[in-house]
Protein backbone atom coordinates (compact mmCIF):
# COMPACT_ATOMS: atom_id res chain seq x y z
CA UNK A 1 0.00 0.00 0.00
CA UNK A 2 2.55 2.34 0.67
CA UNK A 3 4.96 1.40 -1.85
CA UNK A 4 2.07 1.63 -4.12
CA UNK A 5 1.35 5.55 -2.81
CA UNK A 6 5.28 6.36 -3.16
CA UNK A 7 4.86 5.47 -6.57
CA UNK A 8 2.07 7.39 -7.45
CA UNK A 9 3.50 10.61 -6.30
CA UNK A 10 6.67 10.06 -7.86
CA UNK A 11 4.37 9.53 -11.20
CA UNK A 12 2.47 12.24 -10.64
CA UNK A 13 5.49 14.52 -9.76
CA UNK A 14 7.26 13.63 -12.82
CA UNK A 15 4.26 14.75 -15.27
CA UNK A 16 4.76 17.98 -13.52
CA UNK A 17 8.25 18.50 -13.94
CA UNK A 18 7.96 17.05 -17.55
CA UNK A 19 4.65 18.76 -18.57
CA UNK A 20 6.01 22.71 -18.17
CA UNK A 21 7.95 24.10 -20.69
CA UNK A 22 10.13 26.12 -17.95
CA UNK A 23 12.14 22.77 -16.59
CA UNK A 24 12.95 21.71 -20.24
CA UNK A 25 14.25 24.91 -20.98
CA UNK A 26 17.01 25.60 -18.05
CA UNK A 27 18.12 22.20 -18.63
CA UNK A 28 18.91 22.27 -21.76
CA UNK A 29 20.32 25.94 -20.97
CA UNK A 30 22.60 24.17 -18.57
CA UNK A 31 23.89 22.03 -20.86
CA UNK A 32 24.66 24.30 -23.77
CA UNK A 33 25.71 27.34 -21.89
CA UNK A 34 28.56 24.76 -19.56
CA UNK A 35 29.60 23.17 -22.93
CA UNK A 36 29.92 25.98 -24.63
CA UNK A 37 31.28 28.64 -22.74
CA UNK A 38 33.53 25.51 -21.58
CA UNK A 39 34.81 24.75 -25.06
CA UNK A 40 35.43 28.69 -25.77
CA UNK A 41 37.18 29.13 -23.05
CA UNK A 42 38.97 25.89 -23.77
CA UNK A 43 39.86 27.23 -26.88
CA UNK A 44 41.14 30.45 -25.93
CA UNK A 45 43.89 29.03 -23.34
CA UNK A 46 45.36 27.00 -26.16
CA UNK A 47 45.54 30.01 -28.18
CA UNK A 48 47.27 32.07 -25.59
CA UNK A 49 48.90 29.37 -23.46
CA UNK A 50 52.12 30.59 -24.09
CA UNK A 51 51.97 33.73 -22.78
CA UNK A 52 50.91 32.05 -19.18
CA UNK A 53 53.33 32.43 -16.30
CA UNK A 54 55.48 29.36 -15.97
CA UNK A 55 53.54 28.90 -12.77
CA UNK A 56 50.61 28.52 -14.18
CA UNK A 57 51.74 26.52 -17.05
CA UNK A 58 52.94 23.98 -14.30
CA UNK A 59 49.29 23.87 -12.60
CA UNK A 60 47.67 23.81 -15.54
CA UNK A 61 44.57 21.60 -15.31
CA UNK A 62 43.00 20.67 -18.87
CA UNK A 63 40.11 18.99 -16.74
CA UNK A 64 38.93 22.04 -14.90
CA UNK A 65 39.18 24.17 -17.49
CA UNK A 66 37.16 22.42 -19.62
CA UNK A 67 34.57 22.80 -16.89
CA UNK A 68 35.19 26.71 -16.99
CA UNK A 69 31.85 27.21 -18.25
CA UNK A 70 30.10 25.47 -14.92
CA UNK A 71 29.79 29.09 -13.19
CA UNK A 72 27.36 30.14 -15.52
CA UNK A 73 26.12 26.91 -16.45
CA UNK A 74 25.00 26.06 -12.77
CA UNK A 75 23.12 28.77 -12.98
CA UNK A 76 20.81 27.37 -15.09
CA UNK A 77 20.86 24.51 -12.60
CA UNK A 78 19.77 26.19 -9.94
CA UNK A 79 16.94 28.36 -12.09
CA UNK A 80 15.73 24.85 -12.96
CA UNK A 81 15.78 24.09 -8.80
CA UNK A 82 13.65 27.36 -8.24
CA UNK A 83 10.89 26.84 -11.00
CA UNK A 84 10.34 23.53 -9.67
CA UNK A 85 9.39 24.28 -6.20
CA UNK A 86 8.51 27.81 -6.93
CA UNK A 87 6.25 26.85 -9.56
CA UNK A 88 4.00 25.27 -6.27
CA UNK A 89 3.65 28.56 -5.10
CA UNK A 90 3.79 31.47 -7.02
CA UNK A 91 0.05 30.32 -8.04
CA UNK A 92 -1.60 28.28 -4.63
CA UNK A 93 -0.98 25.28 -6.63
CA UNK A 94 0.67 23.83 -3.19
CA UNK A 95 -2.80 24.08 -1.80
CA UNK A 96 -4.03 21.61 -4.50
CA UNK A 97 -0.99 19.35 -4.73
CA UNK A 98 -1.49 18.85 -0.47
CA UNK A 99 -4.88 18.22 -0.94
CA UNK A 100 -4.11 15.30 -3.07
CA UNK A 101 -0.85 14.51 -1.15
CA UNK A 102 -1.26 15.89 2.51
CA UNK A 103 1.68 13.90 3.71
CA UNK A 104 3.75 16.71 3.09
CA UNK A 105 7.51 14.97 3.64
CA UNK A 106 5.73 12.44 0.84
CA UNK A 107 5.17 14.79 -1.86
CA UNK A 108 8.70 16.97 -0.94
CA UNK A 109 10.86 13.27 -1.00
CA UNK A 110 8.85 12.44 -4.44
CA UNK A 111 9.29 15.98 -6.27
CA UNK A 112 12.93 16.18 -5.27
CA UNK A 113 14.05 12.86 -6.04
CA UNK A 114 11.99 13.68 -9.45
CA UNK A 115 14.03 16.56 -10.19
CA UNK A 116 17.29 15.32 -8.45
CA UNK A 117 17.60 12.10 -11.03
CA UNK A 118 16.67 14.62 -14.12
CA UNK A 119 19.53 17.25 -12.31
CA UNK A 120 22.10 14.41 -11.89
CA UNK A 121 21.48 13.02 -15.32
CA UNK A 122 21.56 16.19 -17.52
CA UNK A 123 24.49 17.48 -14.95
CA UNK A 124 26.67 13.77 -15.94
CA UNK A 125 25.92 14.31 -19.66
CA UNK A 126 26.80 18.01 -19.80
CA UNK A 127 30.21 17.29 -17.41
CA UNK A 128 31.20 14.66 -19.86
CA UNK A 129 30.15 16.66 -22.92
CA UNK A 130 31.76 19.91 -21.28
CA UNK A 131 35.14 17.57 -20.74
CA UNK A 132 34.97 15.57 -24.48
CA UNK A 133 34.05 19.20 -26.05
CA UNK A 134 36.96 21.34 -23.80
CA UNK A 135 39.51 18.53 -24.83
CA UNK A 136 38.95 18.49 -28.36
CA UNK A 137 39.55 22.39 -28.36
CA UNK A 138 42.41 22.30 -25.94
CA UNK A 139 44.63 20.54 -28.97
CA UNK A 140 48.08 19.42 -27.84
CA UNK A 141 47.35 20.53 -23.98
CA UNK A 142 44.30 18.14 -23.35
CA UNK A 143 44.07 15.32 -20.81
CA UNK A 144 42.57 11.93 -21.09
CA UNK A 145 39.66 9.83 -18.82
CA UNK A 146 42.33 7.44 -18.34
CA UNK A 147 44.47 9.67 -16.16
CA UNK A 148 44.59 9.62 -13.07
CA UNK A 149 41.69 11.87 -11.03
CA UNK A 150 40.11 12.67 -14.65
CA UNK A 151 37.02 10.24 -14.56
CA UNK A 152 36.18 11.33 -10.56
CA UNK A 153 36.59 14.85 -11.87
CA UNK A 154 34.15 14.50 -14.52
CA UNK A 155 31.72 12.25 -13.07
CA UNK A 156 31.88 14.67 -10.00
CA UNK A 157 30.72 17.28 -12.46
CA UNK A 158 27.63 16.05 -13.03
CA UNK A 159 27.02 15.36 -8.69
CA UNK A 160 28.13 18.90 -8.45
CA UNK A 161 24.90 20.18 -11.01
CA UNK A 162 22.47 17.53 -8.98
CA UNK A 163 23.56 18.83 -5.73
CA UNK A 164 23.70 22.72 -6.80
CA UNK A 165 20.01 22.06 -8.15
CA UNK A 166 18.81 20.42 -4.59
CA UNK A 167 20.25 23.24 -2.83
CA UNK A 168 18.37 25.40 -4.87
CA UNK A 169 15.41 23.33 -3.93
CA UNK A 170 15.74 22.91 -0.41
CA UNK A 171 16.53 27.28 0.09
CA UNK A 172 13.21 27.63 -2.34
CA UNK A 173 11.12 25.33 -0.18
CA UNK A 174 12.26 27.98 2.55
CA UNK A 175 12.08 31.27 0.50
CA UNK A 176 9.02 30.01 -1.43
CA UNK A 177 8.05 32.64 -3.77
CA UNK A 178 9.63 32.53 -7.13
CA UNK A 179 10.80 36.46 -7.42
CA UNK A 180 12.65 36.27 -3.73
CA UNK A 181 14.65 32.96 -4.46
CA UNK A 182 16.27 34.17 -7.55
CA UNK A 183 16.62 37.66 -5.79
CA UNK A 184 18.65 35.79 -3.36
CA UNK A 185 20.24 32.63 -5.00
CA UNK A 186 21.43 34.11 -8.35
CA UNK A 187 23.73 37.02 -6.90
CA UNK A 188 24.93 34.48 -4.54
CA UNK A 189 25.90 31.91 -6.91
CA UNK A 190 26.75 34.62 -9.66
CA UNK A 191 29.06 36.82 -7.33
CA UNK A 192 28.54 37.15 -3.62
CA UNK A 193 30.25 33.63 -3.41
CA UNK A 194 33.28 33.80 -5.39
CA UNK A 195 33.76 37.46 -3.97
CA UNK A 196 34.08 35.92 -0.90
CA UNK A 197 36.14 33.29 -1.91
CA UNK A 198 38.91 35.83 -3.41
CA UNK A 199 38.89 38.63 -1.29
CA UNK A 200 41.62 38.15 1.08
CA UNK A 201 40.07 38.75 4.44
CA UNK A 202 36.83 36.39 3.97
CA UNK A 203 39.51 33.70 1.77
CA UNK A 204 39.53 31.34 4.51
CA UNK A 205 36.07 31.18 5.25
CA UNK A 206 34.88 32.04 1.54
CA UNK A 207 36.24 28.20 0.79
CA UNK A 208 33.33 26.58 2.81
CA UNK A 209 30.45 27.79 0.94
CA UNK A 210 28.95 25.02 -1.06
CA UNK A 211 29.93 26.00 -4.64
CA UNK A 212 33.15 26.82 -3.73
CA UNK A 213 33.86 23.85 -1.55
CA UNK A 214 31.91 21.54 -4.23
CA UNK A 215 34.22 22.70 -7.34
CA UNK A 216 36.90 21.32 -6.21
CA UNK A 217 35.56 17.86 -7.46
CA UNK A 218 35.95 19.30 -10.94
CA UNK A 219 39.89 20.42 -10.49
CA UNK A 220 42.42 16.85 -11.25
CA UNK A 221 45.71 19.55 -10.49
CA UNK A 222 45.90 20.99 -6.84
CA UNK A 223 46.33 24.53 -7.22
CA UNK A 224 46.20 25.84 -3.76
CA UNK A 225 46.34 25.15 -0.29
CA UNK A 226 42.60 24.25 0.18
CA UNK A 227 42.21 22.24 3.33
CA UNK A 228 40.22 19.52 1.65
CA UNK A 229 40.44 17.00 -0.88
CA UNK A 230 37.88 16.76 -3.96
CA UNK A 231 35.75 14.69 -1.84
CA UNK A 232 35.89 16.16 0.96
CA UNK A 233 34.82 19.43 -0.84
CA UNK A 234 32.44 17.28 -2.66
CA UNK A 235 31.17 16.78 1.44
CA UNK A 236 31.31 20.24 2.36
CA UNK A 237 28.80 21.00 -0.42
CA UNK A 238 26.37 18.15 0.34
CA UNK A 239 26.53 19.39 4.20
CA UNK A 240 25.42 22.26 2.72
CA UNK A 241 22.38 20.60 0.47
CA UNK A 242 21.31 18.63 3.60
CA UNK A 243 20.87 22.03 5.97
CA UNK A 244 19.07 23.41 3.13
CA UNK A 245 16.44 20.39 2.74
CA UNK A 246 16.04 20.13 6.55
CA UNK A 247 15.11 23.69 6.77
CA UNK A 248 13.02 23.24 3.70
CA UNK A 249 11.15 20.15 5.08
CA UNK A 250 10.89 21.77 8.79
CA UNK A 251 8.77 24.70 7.44
CA UNK A 252 7.05 22.85 4.94
CA UNK A 253 6.17 20.86 7.80
CA UNK A 254 5.20 23.85 10.42
CA UNK A 255 3.81 26.43 8.32
CA UNK A 256 0.49 26.39 6.75
CA UNK A 257 -0.16 26.04 3.30
CA UNK B 1 -19.79 14.06 6.35
CA UNK B 2 -17.06 16.64 7.66
CA UNK B 3 -17.42 17.54 11.33
CA UNK B 4 -15.58 20.51 13.09
CA UNK B 5 -15.14 20.36 17.00
CA UNK B 6 -13.79 23.21 18.31
CA UNK B 7 -12.16 24.06 15.57
CA UNK B 8 -9.67 27.08 16.59
CA UNK B 9 -6.72 29.27 14.61
CA UNK B 10 -5.17 32.37 15.84
CA UNK B 11 -2.93 33.94 14.37
CA UNK B 12 -0.77 36.02 17.58
CA UNK B 13 -3.37 37.96 18.88
CA UNK B 14 -5.74 37.86 16.48
CA UNK B 15 -8.54 34.94 16.14
CA UNK B 16 -9.59 34.19 13.18
CA UNK B 17 -11.89 31.15 14.10
CA UNK B 18 -13.16 30.46 17.19
CA UNK B 19 -14.10 27.14 18.41
CA UNK B 20 -16.00 26.37 15.40
CA UNK B 21 -18.39 23.05 16.09
CA UNK B 22 -20.72 22.02 13.85
CA UNK B 23 -21.27 19.07 10.59
CA UNK B 24 -22.51 19.47 7.18
CA UNK B 25 -23.91 16.23 6.13
CA UNK B 26 -24.75 14.51 2.91
CA UNK B 27 -27.70 14.72 1.09
CA UNK B 28 -28.18 18.45 0.92
CA UNK B 29 -26.55 21.71 0.08
CA UNK B 30 -24.54 23.61 3.15
CA UNK B 31 -23.95 27.04 2.76
CA UNK B 32 -21.42 28.46 4.74
CA UNK B 33 -21.92 31.92 4.62
CA UNK B 34 -20.14 35.13 6.45
CA UNK B 35 -18.55 38.39 5.42
CA UNK B 36 -15.97 39.08 4.39
CA UNK B 37 -13.12 38.07 6.80
CA UNK B 38 -15.38 35.91 9.04
CA UNK B 39 -12.68 32.80 8.92
CA UNK B 40 -14.48 31.09 6.00
CA UNK B 41 -11.98 30.25 3.98
CA UNK B 42 -9.27 29.45 6.77
CA UNK B 43 -11.47 27.30 7.68
CA UNK B 44 -12.01 25.56 4.68
CA UNK B 45 -8.24 24.99 4.62
CA UNK B 46 -8.45 23.85 8.44
CA UNK B 47 -10.76 21.44 6.78
CA UNK B 48 -8.19 20.15 3.83
CA UNK B 49 -5.08 19.83 7.08
CA UNK B 50 -3.80 22.82 4.37
CA UNK B 51 -3.30 24.96 7.45
CA UNK B 52 -3.11 23.71 11.47
CA UNK B 53 -5.75 24.44 13.72
CA UNK B 54 -4.70 26.36 17.00
CA UNK B 55 -7.00 24.32 18.80
CA UNK B 56 -9.70 21.30 17.93
CA UNK B 57 -9.92 19.12 15.29
CA UNK B 58 -11.74 18.35 11.71
CA UNK B 59 -12.79 14.66 10.73
CA UNK B 60 -14.27 13.44 6.83
CA UNK B 61 -15.93 10.27 7.35
CA UNK B 62 -14.90 10.22 10.83
CA UNK B 63 -10.89 10.92 9.60
CA UNK B 64 -8.42 13.05 10.08
CA UNK B 65 -7.60 14.53 6.16
CA UNK B 66 -3.99 13.39 6.42
CA UNK B 67 -5.04 9.85 7.15
CA UNK B 68 -7.49 9.50 4.06
CA UNK B 69 -5.70 6.73 1.74
CA UNK B 70 -6.80 8.31 -1.75
CA UNK B 71 -8.12 11.77 -0.06
CA UNK B 72 -9.37 12.97 -3.84
CA UNK B 73 -11.76 10.76 -3.74
CA UNK B 74 -13.03 11.34 -0.69
CA UNK B 75 -13.33 14.99 -0.64
CA UNK B 76 -12.71 17.09 -3.36
CA UNK B 77 -12.49 21.08 -3.03
CA UNK B 78 -12.03 24.26 -5.07
CA UNK B 79 -10.19 26.86 -2.85
CA UNK B 80 -9.31 29.43 -5.06
CA UNK B 81 -9.46 29.40 -9.00
CA UNK B 82 -5.44 30.24 -9.94
CA UNK B 83 -4.29 27.15 -7.68
CA UNK B 84 -2.97 25.90 -11.15
CA UNK B 85 0.63 26.42 -12.59
CA UNK B 86 0.23 28.88 -15.52
CA UNK B 87 2.15 26.89 -18.18
CA UNK B 88 0.92 23.21 -17.40
CA UNK B 89 -2.02 22.17 -19.74
CA UNK B 90 -5.42 21.78 -17.95
CA UNK B 91 -4.86 18.31 -19.01
CA UNK B 92 -2.05 17.47 -17.82
CA UNK B 93 -2.69 19.57 -14.76
CA UNK B 94 -5.78 17.06 -14.10
CA UNK B 95 -3.13 14.40 -15.43
CA UNK B 96 -1.42 14.81 -12.05
CA UNK B 97 -3.74 15.34 -9.60
CA UNK B 98 -5.39 11.67 -10.84
CA UNK B 99 -2.11 10.10 -11.18
CA UNK B 100 -0.85 10.77 -7.21
CA UNK B 101 -3.96 9.49 -6.36
CA UNK B 102 -4.89 6.27 -8.48
CA UNK B 103 -7.18 7.59 -10.24
CA UNK B 104 -8.61 6.03 -13.71
CA UNK B 105 -7.86 8.38 -16.37
CA UNK B 106 -10.43 8.73 -18.19
CA UNK B 107 -11.50 10.86 -15.50
CA UNK B 108 -9.91 13.61 -16.84
CA UNK B 109 -12.04 13.68 -20.07
CA UNK B 110 -14.78 13.16 -18.15
CA UNK B 111 -14.57 16.23 -15.76
CA UNK B 112 -12.96 19.02 -18.62
CA UNK B 113 -16.29 17.61 -20.43
CA UNK B 114 -18.69 17.83 -17.30
CA UNK B 115 -16.94 21.37 -16.92
CA UNK B 116 -17.16 22.45 -20.31
CA UNK B 117 -13.07 22.83 -21.18
CA UNK B 118 -12.90 19.63 -23.71
CA UNK B 119 -12.25 22.82 -26.44
CA UNK B 120 -9.06 24.18 -23.92
CA UNK B 121 -7.71 21.01 -22.85
CA UNK B 122 -4.55 21.25 -24.10
CA UNK B 123 -3.87 24.91 -23.85
CA UNK B 124 -2.01 26.48 -20.89
CA UNK B 125 -4.03 28.41 -17.68
CA UNK B 126 -2.32 31.35 -18.44
CA UNK B 127 -4.61 32.03 -21.36
CA UNK B 128 -7.72 31.45 -19.42
CA UNK B 129 -10.26 33.95 -18.25
CA UNK B 130 -11.62 33.66 -14.23
CA UNK B 131 -14.36 31.80 -15.25
CA UNK B 132 -12.66 29.18 -17.12
CA UNK B 133 -10.13 28.68 -14.30
CA UNK B 134 -13.02 28.20 -11.44
CA UNK B 135 -14.44 26.00 -14.27
CA UNK B 136 -10.48 24.03 -14.16
CA UNK B 137 -11.09 24.38 -10.34
CA UNK B 138 -14.57 22.73 -10.19
CA UNK B 139 -13.35 19.79 -12.46
CA UNK B 140 -10.02 19.11 -9.74
CA UNK B 141 -12.70 19.09 -7.20
CA UNK B 142 -14.54 16.09 -9.29
CA UNK B 143 -12.08 14.31 -10.51
CA UNK B 144 -11.98 11.61 -7.83
CA UNK B 145 -15.71 11.30 -7.85
CA UNK B 146 -15.27 12.25 -4.31
CA UNK B 147 -19.04 11.54 -1.83
CA UNK B 148 -18.10 15.33 -0.29
CA UNK B 149 -17.48 18.36 -2.29
CA UNK B 150 -16.40 21.84 -0.97
CA UNK B 151 -16.28 24.79 -2.89
CA UNK B 152 -15.05 28.52 -1.61
CA UNK B 153 -17.24 31.37 -3.68
CA UNK B 154 -17.51 29.37 -6.54
CA UNK B 155 -19.54 31.70 -8.55
CA UNK B 156 -16.04 34.68 -8.45
CA UNK B 157 -15.61 35.52 -11.73
CA UNK B 158 -18.58 33.43 -13.64
CA UNK B 159 -20.57 34.85 -15.94
CA UNK B 160 -24.49 34.28 -15.39
CA UNK B 161 -24.93 31.37 -17.42
CA UNK B 162 -21.85 30.22 -15.16
CA UNK B 163 -23.10 30.72 -12.09
CA UNK B 164 -26.92 29.35 -13.28
CA UNK B 165 -24.74 26.08 -14.00
CA UNK B 166 -22.77 25.85 -10.88
CA UNK B 167 -25.86 26.47 -9.01
CA UNK B 168 -27.59 23.17 -10.65
CA UNK B 169 -24.76 21.75 -10.43
CA UNK B 170 -24.24 22.12 -6.34
CA UNK B 171 -27.94 20.81 -6.37
CA UNK B 172 -27.38 17.83 -8.72
CA UNK B 173 -24.43 16.77 -6.69
CA UNK B 174 -27.13 16.41 -3.13
CA UNK B 175 -29.35 15.53 -4.80
CA UNK B 176 -27.41 12.38 -6.00
CA UNK B 177 -26.58 12.02 -2.10
CA UNK B 178 -23.23 14.07 -1.73
CA UNK B 179 -22.04 16.20 0.95
CA UNK B 180 -21.72 19.68 -0.46
CA UNK B 181 -20.13 22.64 1.79
CA UNK B 182 -19.93 25.84 -0.51
CA UNK B 183 -19.19 29.01 0.96
CA UNK B 184 -20.29 32.71 -0.23
CA UNK B 185 -21.02 36.19 1.61
CA UNK B 186 -24.04 36.38 -0.44
CA UNK B 187 -26.94 36.18 1.25
CA UNK B 188 -29.03 36.18 -1.73
CA UNK B 189 -26.59 33.43 -3.61
CA UNK B 190 -27.16 31.03 -0.66
CA UNK B 191 -30.50 31.88 -0.66
CA UNK B 192 -31.12 30.07 -4.31
CA UNK B 193 -28.56 27.35 -3.94
CA UNK B 194 -28.83 26.46 0.16
CA UNK B 195 -30.61 23.69 1.69
CA UNK B 196 -28.79 24.15 5.12
CA UNK B 197 -26.90 27.29 6.44
CA UNK B 198 -23.93 27.60 8.40
CA UNK B 199 -23.54 31.59 9.30
CA UNK B 200 -20.34 32.48 10.87
CA UNK B 201 -19.11 36.30 11.73
CA UNK B 202 -15.68 36.74 13.22
CA UNK B 203 -14.69 33.05 13.54
CA UNK B 204 -17.78 32.49 15.71
CA UNK B 205 -20.50 30.47 15.26
CA UNK B 206 -23.71 32.32 14.70
CA UNK B 207 -25.90 30.09 13.09
CA UNK B 208 -26.92 26.15 12.03
CA UNK B 209 -29.93 26.39 10.66
CA UNK B 210 -31.93 24.84 7.58
CA UNK B 211 -32.61 27.62 5.24
CA UNK B 212 -36.50 27.09 5.35
CA UNK B 213 -36.40 28.16 8.90
CA UNK B 214 -34.33 30.66 9.03
CA UNK B 215 -36.30 32.39 6.18
CA UNK B 216 -39.02 31.60 8.00
CA UNK B 217 -37.28 33.63 11.21
CA UNK B 218 -36.13 36.50 9.33
CA UNK B 219 -37.53 36.98 6.19
CA UNK B 220 -40.68 39.39 7.81
CA UNK B 221 -42.87 41.54 6.13
CA UNK B 222 -43.85 44.96 7.07
CA UNK B 223 -46.08 47.67 5.86
CA UNK B 224 -43.98 51.09 5.88
CA UNK B 225 -46.67 54.15 6.77
CA UNK B 226 -44.91 57.87 6.34
CA UNK B 227 -47.26 60.46 7.52
CA UNK B 228 -47.02 63.98 9.30
CA UNK B 229 -49.14 63.12 12.11
CA UNK B 230 -47.10 59.96 13.23
CA UNK B 231 -48.66 60.27 16.73
CA UNK B 232 -52.24 60.47 15.59
CA UNK B 233 -51.64 57.44 13.37
CA UNK B 234 -49.93 55.54 16.02
CA UNK B 235 -52.99 55.60 18.29
CA UNK B 236 -55.64 54.66 15.03
CA UNK B 237 -53.29 51.91 14.27
CA UNK B 238 -53.11 51.03 18.36
CA UNK B 239 -56.86 51.23 18.60
CA UNK B 240 -57.68 49.01 15.45
CA UNK B 241 -55.37 46.37 17.39
CA UNK B 242 -52.24 46.88 15.09
CA UNK B 243 -48.63 46.12 16.34
CA UNK B 244 -46.51 49.36 15.75
CA UNK B 245 -43.29 49.98 15.72
CA UNK B 246 -40.66 53.23 14.76
CA UNK B 247 -39.12 52.49 11.63
CA UNK B 248 -36.23 54.57 10.57
CA UNK B 249 -38.09 57.40 9.67
CA UNK B 250 -41.58 56.63 9.27
CA UNK B 251 -43.53 53.83 11.20
CA UNK B 252 -43.48 50.14 10.45
CA UNK B 253 -46.56 47.52 10.84
CA UNK B 254 -45.60 43.83 10.94
CA UNK B 255 -47.69 41.82 8.66
CA UNK B 256 -48.92 42.86 5.53
CA UNK B 257 -52.14 44.64 5.89
CA UNK B 258 -51.46 47.48 3.73
CA UNK B 259 -55.46 47.79 2.48
CA UNK B 260 -56.28 48.26 6.35
CA UNK B 261 -53.71 50.58 7.44
CA UNK B 262 -54.98 53.00 4.18
CA UNK B 263 -58.64 52.55 4.79
CA UNK B 264 -58.05 53.80 8.63
CA UNK B 265 -56.14 56.48 7.48
CA UNK B 266 -59.08 57.70 5.13
CA UNK B 267 -61.49 57.40 7.55
CA UNK B 268 -59.47 59.27 10.93
CA UNK B 269 -58.76 62.00 7.89
CA UNK B 270 -55.08 61.14 8.13
CA UNK B 271 -52.45 62.30 5.62
CA UNK B 272 -50.30 59.65 3.92
CA UNK B 273 -47.20 60.22 2.48
CA UNK B 274 -46.19 56.37 1.84
CA UNK B 275 -47.80 53.41 2.25
CA UNK B 276 -45.60 50.45 1.17
CA UNK B 277 -45.68 46.56 1.51
CA UNK B 278 -41.96 45.79 2.45
CA UNK B 279 -40.05 42.45 3.13
CA UNK B 280 -36.80 42.52 5.13
CA UNK B 281 -34.59 40.88 2.58
CA UNK B 282 -32.50 37.74 4.14
CA UNK B 283 -29.43 40.19 3.15
CA UNK B 284 -30.47 42.58 5.83
CA UNK B 285 -31.45 39.41 7.87
CA UNK B 286 -27.57 38.78 7.64
CA UNK B 287 -26.43 41.50 8.17
CA UNK B 288 -28.29 41.82 11.61
CA UNK B 289 -27.00 38.34 12.39
CA UNK B 290 -23.28 39.32 11.68
CA UNK B 291 -23.55 43.10 13.01
CA UNK B 292 -24.27 41.60 16.41
CA UNK B 293 -21.55 39.21 16.34
CA UNK B 294 -19.57 42.24 16.23
CA UNK B 295 -21.36 44.38 18.61
CA UNK B 296 -21.08 41.29 21.13
CA UNK B 297 -17.14 41.31 20.75
CA UNK B 298 -16.78 44.97 21.30
CA UNK B 299 -19.16 44.30 24.42
CA UNK B 300 -17.13 41.91 25.79
CA UNK B 301 -14.05 44.13 25.20
CA UNK B 302 -15.53 46.98 27.60
CA UNK B 303 -15.42 44.11 30.28
CA UNK B 304 -11.32 43.75 30.27
CA UNK B 305 -9.21 41.56 28.20
CA UNK B 306 -11.36 39.10 25.78
CA UNK B 307 -11.81 35.69 26.97
CA UNK B 308 -9.91 33.68 23.78
CA UNK B 309 -10.61 30.47 22.46
CA UNK B 310 -13.57 27.88 23.11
Amino acid sequence: MDTTTAGRVLRSEWTKITSVRSTVWTLAAAVVVTVALGMLISLLIRNTFDELSTADRITFDPTLTSFAGTSLGQLAMIAFGILVVSGEYSTGLIRASLSAVPRRGLLMAAKLTVATALALAVGTATSFLAFFGGQAMLGDHRTTLGEPGVLRAVFGGGLYMGLIALFAMGATWMLRSPMLSFGVLMPFFFLVSSILANVPATEKLGRYLPDQAGQRVMSVVEADDRPYGPWGGLGIMALWVIAALLGGYLLLKKRDA
Amino acid sequence: MIELAGLTKRYGERTAVDGLTFSVRPGRVTGFLGPNGAGKSTTMRMILGLDHPTGGSVRIDGMPYERLPEPLTAIGALLEARAVHPGRTAHDHLLCLAQSNGIPLRRIDEVLELVGLTAVARKRPKSFSLGMGQRLGIASAMLGDPRILMFDEPVNGLDPEGIHWVRQLMKQLAADGRTVFVSSHLMSEMALTADHLVVIGRGRLLADTSMARFIEENAHTFVRVCTPEPERMRDVLAAAGLPVREGEDCLEVPGSQAPRIGELAAEHGLVLHELTLRRASLEEAFMRLTRGAVEYQAHAAEHGPQAQGG
